[in-house]
């Protein structure tokens, strides 16, 4: 039997959070009871977590890490920190936050790293980003500014085909060719679904730049489809 | 306002981010201009596929490792 078995089942700190839950918000409530129930050793809870958030904390460490494996084993060391951590999250942001904020350190890490030992030209690409410019082929319009060649309306398209498999995979593969700046502004928004403020806090940018970001990211992304769904 | 400059301002419009002034001559153009908005309906769809990037399931081996480490965490406070 291992030393301090159960402990945290029933650790204080459980009783001390389930008593402030009438007074928390919505949001902070649910963080505050699946908290509890992740230190009460729950397992349903854990699972349901790391299930949630795998798919766009994959993508997160994709977009600094290059190499499948290596993201993979951020998602498992963000995890693991998570836990080791636990006691000392403080609920001062969403956990959530916490959590996604512990990843991008551990993938940034990550990149650093691999930036040490490989010859990896386009980590280190001029990343233009943040300049607002054109992102639609100036050959779609006319002289007058107006549409030349139109945009198809993508809504006789089958979900099918929107949605298919390959379709995601190339929204990936899209989403890799971005510059980083471009890659991780997308990622936290489309597919991890924070907003711009928790956005611009995460990577200390401005909102004009979190737009102009965005913005290019999914402009590529639509272009790259509209190539594809033709 | 031209096509040209209402496709550079469609993410600050879906931001709300666009000025009183600039909004209404935004949604003006909008209004009679089929090819914007087609464009901006395929922003939106983008956006929608994007996101079902998230749905990628954590695979069995990971989910196991990961559930493994949670137990040992809950019964002996580390991992
Ligand atoms: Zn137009």
């Amino acid at each position: 039997m291992v030393e301090g078995g159960e402990r945290r089942a029933r650790s204080p700190i459980t009783s001390a959070l389930t008593s402030r839950l009438s007074l928390a918000g919505v949001g902070e409530s649910r963080d505050e009871a699946e908290l509890a129930a992740l230190k009460a050793g729950d397992e349903a809870a854990f699972s349901a977590l790391i299930k949630r958030h795998h798919g766009p904390m994959l993508r997160l460490a994709m977009a600094y890490v290059r190499d499948p494996a290596a993201a993979e084993d951020v998602v498992q060391e963000t995890w693991l920190t998570c836990l080791r951590n636990l006691d000392r999250f403080e609920g001062r942001s969403t956990l959530k936050t916490w959590i996604f904020g512990i990843a991008m350190n551990l993938a940034r890490s990550r990149r650093r790293k691999e930036a040490r030992v490989l010859p990896f030209a386009s980590l280190f690409r001029r990343d233009d980003s943040d300049r607002a410019g054109a992102t639609v082929d100036g050959s779609r319009f006319g002289a007058d500014g107006m549409w030349a060649t139109r945009p198809d309306s993508w809504r006789s398209l089958p979900e099918e085909r929107v949605l298919s498999s390959e379709t995601l995979q190339r929204v990936k593969r899209a989403i890799e060719a971005l510059p980083v700046k471009q890659r991780e502004v997308i990622t936290l928004r489309d597919v991890a679904g924070f907003d711009a403020g928790e956005v611009c806090a995460f990577l200390s940018i401005s909102p004009e730049n979190q737009r102009v970001r965005l913005h290019r990211a999914r402009a590529a992304v639509r272009k790259m489809l509209e190539g594809y769904l033709r | 306002m031209t096509c040209r400059e209402v496709v550079e301002l469609m993410t600050d419009y879906l931001e709300g981010a666009l000025s009183a002034e600039y909004r209404a001559k935004f949604e003006d153009h909008i209004a009679g201009c089929d090819g914007c908005r087609a464009y901006l309906s395929q922003l939106r769809t983008t956006r929608m596929v994007v996101g079902k990037l998230a749905d990628e399931p954590i695979p069995a081996n990971i989910e196991a490792e990961l559930m493994k480490a949670f137990q040992d965490w809950s019964l002996a406070g580390q991992v």
